[in-house]
């Protein structure tokens, strides 16, 4: 479904990405995890286009995105829960939703609606307030919602837990596996390597730029090299 | 303490400093000499006055908040908004057939920065981009109704609808290249396209008559019936012969004033609707969050593009207008104080808020001349306001308060 073949992203003079290639198949949760700098992030900005690969490729669906536009990337069936959230404070739950779909038609937009309020059922009690005054955990589920609402086949998530409380963040997985069973294939960048690893199919290990691992969930989980840098133990 | 009575000692300092030119010094003519007369005494007096607030302002302005405090405005909902509208607009349309001749023509002017603001709304408040060249699409749509007549002999409504064209036309050529930019580097680009505009209006003496400008511009017409003494036609009909009334410079007066209402209620009604709209909506988000928006898809330059077109739109329709009502336009009407002005009145009557921006272009046409008494010294008042405002209404007269449910916490 995403192929990225030997991709090199530079910022400047400094390469944050030497030639990492990954695949992530139809209907996987695919985690990349990694430390702090090692590139994560960049290397899902790179599959949006911004900024873009500076040489290899990127391929969705068989089609080379690698140096489309960002908005054009962004309307062929994948979207992204950015990093930070950047969900529209001053606007409402409802009307922030409305904007992850902003091509849709009307009859479009209330299914999604009425589909991400049955996933997060507190949205829709939160509807009409400002999206700025909801609590951290609260503002993770609308930047979900939001990306779900374009109805996308590859859902990118960028640290969906980065600072919740231990309780929202099971919360957070649950709802990625149920969304991973309505056939959307998601995946993840985390930290959180412990429970990422444990929902995710396979796993990518991340580190400098370069990949330095890959494997399913399960094995990484019990990599002996994986659990003294990034599980603690 | 001492701090304090720096502050002071610095600020008295300054007081004299800028004070001395304007109100120390008096120029005298005798017979042919020029004699510089002094008065020390009103600079000393200025300082002295400066020193002791300053030294007092701790007192005054207590943990950042001011002892002396403005009555709160009452936060106005989305229906008392409208109620307040149709308030105005009842007094709006009442208004020429009780106020003086001199009172309904500036009302007139007042309605077209009411336009303009709106229109700059469009661009400054809902998009949040800081353009400071609007002057040059209001120019646009001037020029263009005085070139079609001067050179087609086009009337005042043939016009009207090119002139918006044009002006939506500049914006969009103009915003292409320059909306990749943001925040200041947009302001100053935009300025540079204000002030190009104007000079090449200027300079292109053969087609637009250079700073001399294009005079002779007709009035609108009723339905194509002239509103003059007589026909400029043979055996043609005036508005007065027609309604068997007497001819009275007067109709005229009014005639404008209400197309300049209609004009400015039209233009606060698609504003109105285009923030309801998704692009309304897009334009707010981009305002918050460009790099949100690309995430999801949309593209920036196209969306910004649509709130300067829209935006520059206005400006011509309000800039045609401008040209009938003035009958003469030249390069001198389209000066950056104009933008500066527009973009007071958006920032006065508090961004994004349609009704805060009509009270503001109001108040901003109709201040200066109450205070026309005080003649040399009415932009240091306009300035004194300015800074007043920054002070204790930041945020405008009126702010646009977003339909909300505040719940409980």
């Amino acid at each position: 479904m995403l192929v990225l073949e030997r991709v090199h992203t530079h910022y400047g003079a400094v390469e944050a990405l030497q030639g990492v290639s990954i695949e992530v198949r139809k209907g996987e949760i695919v985690t990349l995890i990694g430390a702090n700098g090692a590139g994560k992030t960049t290397l899902l900005m790179t599959i949006c286009g911004s900024p873009q690969a500076s040489s290899g490729r990127v391929i969705f669906e068989g089609e080379d995105i690698t140096h489309l536009p960002t908005h054009e990337i962004m309307r062929r069936g994948l979207a992204v829960s950015p990093e930070g959230r950047r969900i529209f404070p001053e606007l409402t739950v409802t009307e922030n939703l409305q904007m992850g779909a902003f091509y849709a038609s009307r009859r479009e937009i209330e299914e999604g609606l009425e589909h991400v309020f049955t996933l997060f059922p507190r949205l829709r009690e939160r509807s009409s307030q400002r999206g700025g005054t909801m609590s951290g955990g609260e503002q993770q589920m609308l930047a979900i919602g939001r990306s779900l609402m374009s109805r996308p086949r590859l859902l990118l998530l960028d640290e969906p837990t980065l600072g919740l409380a231990p309780m929202i963040i099971s919360q957070i997985f649950d709802i990625i596996r149920t969304i991973r069973e309505e056939g959307v294939t998601v995946f993840l960048v985390e930290q959180n390597a412990h429970q990422a690893l444990q929902i995710a199919d396979r796993g990518y290990v991340l580190e400098n730029g370069r990949m330095v691992l890959s494997d399913t969930g399960p094995n990484l989980l019990a990599n002996d090299g994986v659990r003294r840098a990034y599980l603690g133990a | 303490m001492s701090q304090n009575l720096k502050n002071a000692a610095i600020a008295a300092l300054l007081t004299a400093v800028l004070v001395t030119p304007i109100i120390g010094l008096q120029l005298q003519r005798q017979n042919f000499e020029l004699t510089l007369i002094p008065h020390w005494d009103k600079v000393v007096l200025a300082s002295a006055a400066v020193f002791l607030i300053q030294l007092l302002h701790p007192y005054l302005f207590r943990n950042g908040r001011t002892a002396i405090r403005l009555p709160a405005w009452p936060q106005l909902q989305p229906r008392q908004q409208r109620i307040g509208m149709l308030v105005l607009l009842a007094i709006g349309f009442a208004w020429p057939f009780f106020g003086s001749r001199g009172a309904v023509d500036l009302a007139t002017l007042a309605l077209i920065y009411v336009v303009l603001g709106l229109g700059l709304n469009i661009v400054v408040g809902f998009a949040g981009l800081l353009d400071l060249g609007y002057v040059g699409f209001y120019a646009i749509g001037g020029y263009t109704y005085a070139l079609l007549y001067n050179y087609f002999g086009f009337g005042f409504w043939e016009s009207l609808p090119v002139a918006a064209a044009m002006a939506a036309l500049a914006g969009f050529l103009l915003g292409f290249p320059v909306l990749r930019l943001r925040g200041d580097y947009l302001a100053i680009v935009t300025l540079g396209f204000g002030e190009i505009i104007r000079l090449m209006l200027n300079n292109m003496t053969e087609l637009t008559g250079g700073p001399d400008g294009i005079s002779g511009i007709p009035k609108p017409t009723v339905f194509g019936i002239e509103m003059t003494r007589r026909a400029s036609t043979e055996g043609g009909t005036t508005f007065h012969e027609l309604l068997g009334l007497s001819y009275q410079s007067q109709h005229m007066v009014i005639y404008m004033y209400l197309l300049a209402l209609i004009l400015a209620v039209f233009t606060w009604f698609v504003s109105n609707r285009l923030i309801r709209m998704p692009i309304g909506r897009a334009w707010e988000a981009l305002r918050e969050d460009e790099i949100a928006c690309r995430s999801l898809g949309l593209n920036p330059t196209a969306v910004k593009l649509s709130a300067f077109t829209l935006g520059a739109t206005f400006a011509g329709l309000a800039g045609s207008f401008f040209a009938a009502r003035q009958g003469l336009v030249n390069p001198e009407s389209f000066t950056f104080i104009e933008s500066a002005l527009i973009l007071a009145v958006v920032v006065l009557g508090g961004m994004g808020s349609q009704l805060g921006v009509v009270l503001a272009a109001i108040l901003i046409t109709v201040l200066p001349e109450i205070a026309r008494g005080l003649a040399e010294y009415r932009m240091l008042i306009f300035g004194l306001v300015m800074v007043l405002m920054m002070i204790w209404r930041p945020q405008g007269l009126l702010p646009a308060t977003r339909p909300q449910v505040e719940l409980p916490t």
